[in-house]
């Protein structure tokens, strides 16, 4: 199979290979078009400040060879923000895949720590990223902003509130977790985005 | 793990080592037996000590699929920036954050807070908690609780609290001084150091307010098992990943 990782200047993009290579499959990193157009799965990691990050994006093109892709696209963390219409973080315009703002966590009480940064469970997964089976698992999260719930909630956790823990809107699929830090849990995700 | 010429060692109090096996697959066993989180600490001074640690970083990061925060050896961006680079998730600093602070606020701005882990080594000595340098050798003029608050204010993500009265002795957590740093500041905080059994872990999380509990010698030999200790924590009512 052939699985193409969007490269540019995010963190996290080596942690994503690894853990496809864990899997068995050694993916192309590239940000050429042609390259990212005729992969059978892409993937957008992310890990970086928003508007930074948009700013490269629009700079090399990539915005809109993101918006064309047809195929199966998993955006994790900074990139699924991304997938959404607009950011609080550096009042960033995104790529408007998912039509919902990206907001900034606000502490409630004094044990609410900012980022959510650790293991939490997601609930009501739906079917495509997930099987039944990861209903209530632990997966690993490092977050400062969250995607509220919306039509396209995949699936969803609960920190300071009930937020978007994954979504899906036709070929697009996106995690706020790190399926590539998320142990088993994380592994069995991945592979059920490459068997899709 | 505490990491000598890649291979995991564990000091009792600071001193005499005691071999306790090959860092990767040490860290592959624990990730299998349920530990959330990883750290990896180089105790090699040397400059040959050092390229072999990161070595060692890059087969952590292709093998194991959960987090990991390297620390040790860590003077300056460039050290933060090869580490990084070889796949650590965060990055721990102790003495040279206390040598120059200014670094904590340069990763934070750099990599992101969540990046940032400050590490404390502090002695309980005549009603004060004093702050050490060099793997507690070295006595500062640091306090506990503002050093902690500082690090804070400049952007560390977590706070990883070793009290050196307590480390080695397996009799506890200090929990008192824990539940001080819950209440002043708004970053996780990691216990370090005395847990001896599965009783201690509760405490922490229960009286010291502890986000996290890292633990080396019990886990290594045994002592206490991963699972089963996630079994009674969670049978405690703390909400802990099974």
């Amino acid at each position: 199979m052939n699985v193409a990782i969007i490269k540019y200047n995010a963190g996290n993009i080596y942690s994503v290979d690894y853990a496809l290579k864990r899997l068995g499959i050694t993916p192309r990193i590239t940000a050429d078009a042609e390259e990212l157009r005729a992969a059978d799965k892409v993937i957008f990691p992310g890990v970086g400040e928003a508007s930074t990050t948009m700013n490269y994006l629009r700079e090399h093109g990539l915005d809109e060879v993101i918006r064309s892709l047809r195929q199966p696209v998993l955006g994790i963390c900074l990139g699924m923000q991304l997938l959404c219409r607009a950011s609080e973080e550096g009042d960033t315009e995104c790529l408007g895949i998912f039509d919902t703002e990206v907001k900034r966590f606000v502490a409630r009480k004094h044990e609410d720590k900012i980022p959510h940064m650790g293991w939490n469970t997601i609930t009501e997964v739906q079917d495509g990223l997930f099987t039944p089976a990861e209903e209530g698992q632990f997966v690993y999260f490092v977050h400062s902003f969250y995607v509220p719930k919306n039509p396209w909630t995949a699936a969803t956790t609960d920190y300071i509130l009930p937020f978007s823990a994954a979504l899906h809107r036709d070929n697009f699929y996106a995690t706020q977790f790190h399926p590539e830090k998320s142990g088993s849990v994380g592994e069995r995700i991945l592979k059920n985005f490459l068997t899709l | 793990m505490d990491i000598k010429d890649g291979k995991t060692v564990k000091g009792i109090n600071f001193v005499n080592f005691r071999d306790a096996g090959d860092p990767v697959e040490l860290g592959a066993a624990y990730s299998r037996a349920g530990a959330d989180e990883l750290v990896y600490l180089d105790i090699t001074a040397s400059h040959e000590g050092r390229k072999t640690f990161t070595e060692l970083v890059k087969q952590v990061a292709a093998n194991i699929s959960i987090p990991f925060t390297v620390g040790g050896g860590i003077n300056e961006m460039k050290d933060v920036e090869r580490l990084l680079g070889a796949g650590a998730d965060k990055v721990s600093i102790n003495s040279a954050a206390i040598r120059n602070p200014q670094l904590i606020d340069e990763i934070a701005r750099n990599f992101g807070v969540q990046v940032c882990v400050v590490a404390i080594d502090a002695n309980y000595e005549n009603g004060e908690w004093i702050c050490y340098l060099n793997g507690g050798r070295i006595p500062t003029e640091r306090r506990l609780f503002d050093w902690a608050s500082e690090a804070e204010s400049r952007g560390a993500g977590e706070i990883l609290f070793t009290s050196m009265t307590h480390d080695g002795v397996k009799e506890g957590y200090p929990n008192e001084a824990l539940a001080t740093l819950a209440d002043r500041l708004h970053i996780p905080i990691i216990a370090s150091g005395g847990a001896g059994k599965k009783e201690h872990f509760r405490d922490a999380f229960t009286l010291g307010k502890a986000d996290a509990a890292l633990a080396a010698s019990v886990f290594h030999f045994g002592e206490i098992r991963i699972d089963e200790l996630k079994a009674y924590l969670r049978q405690e009512g703390i909400n802990v990943r099974i």
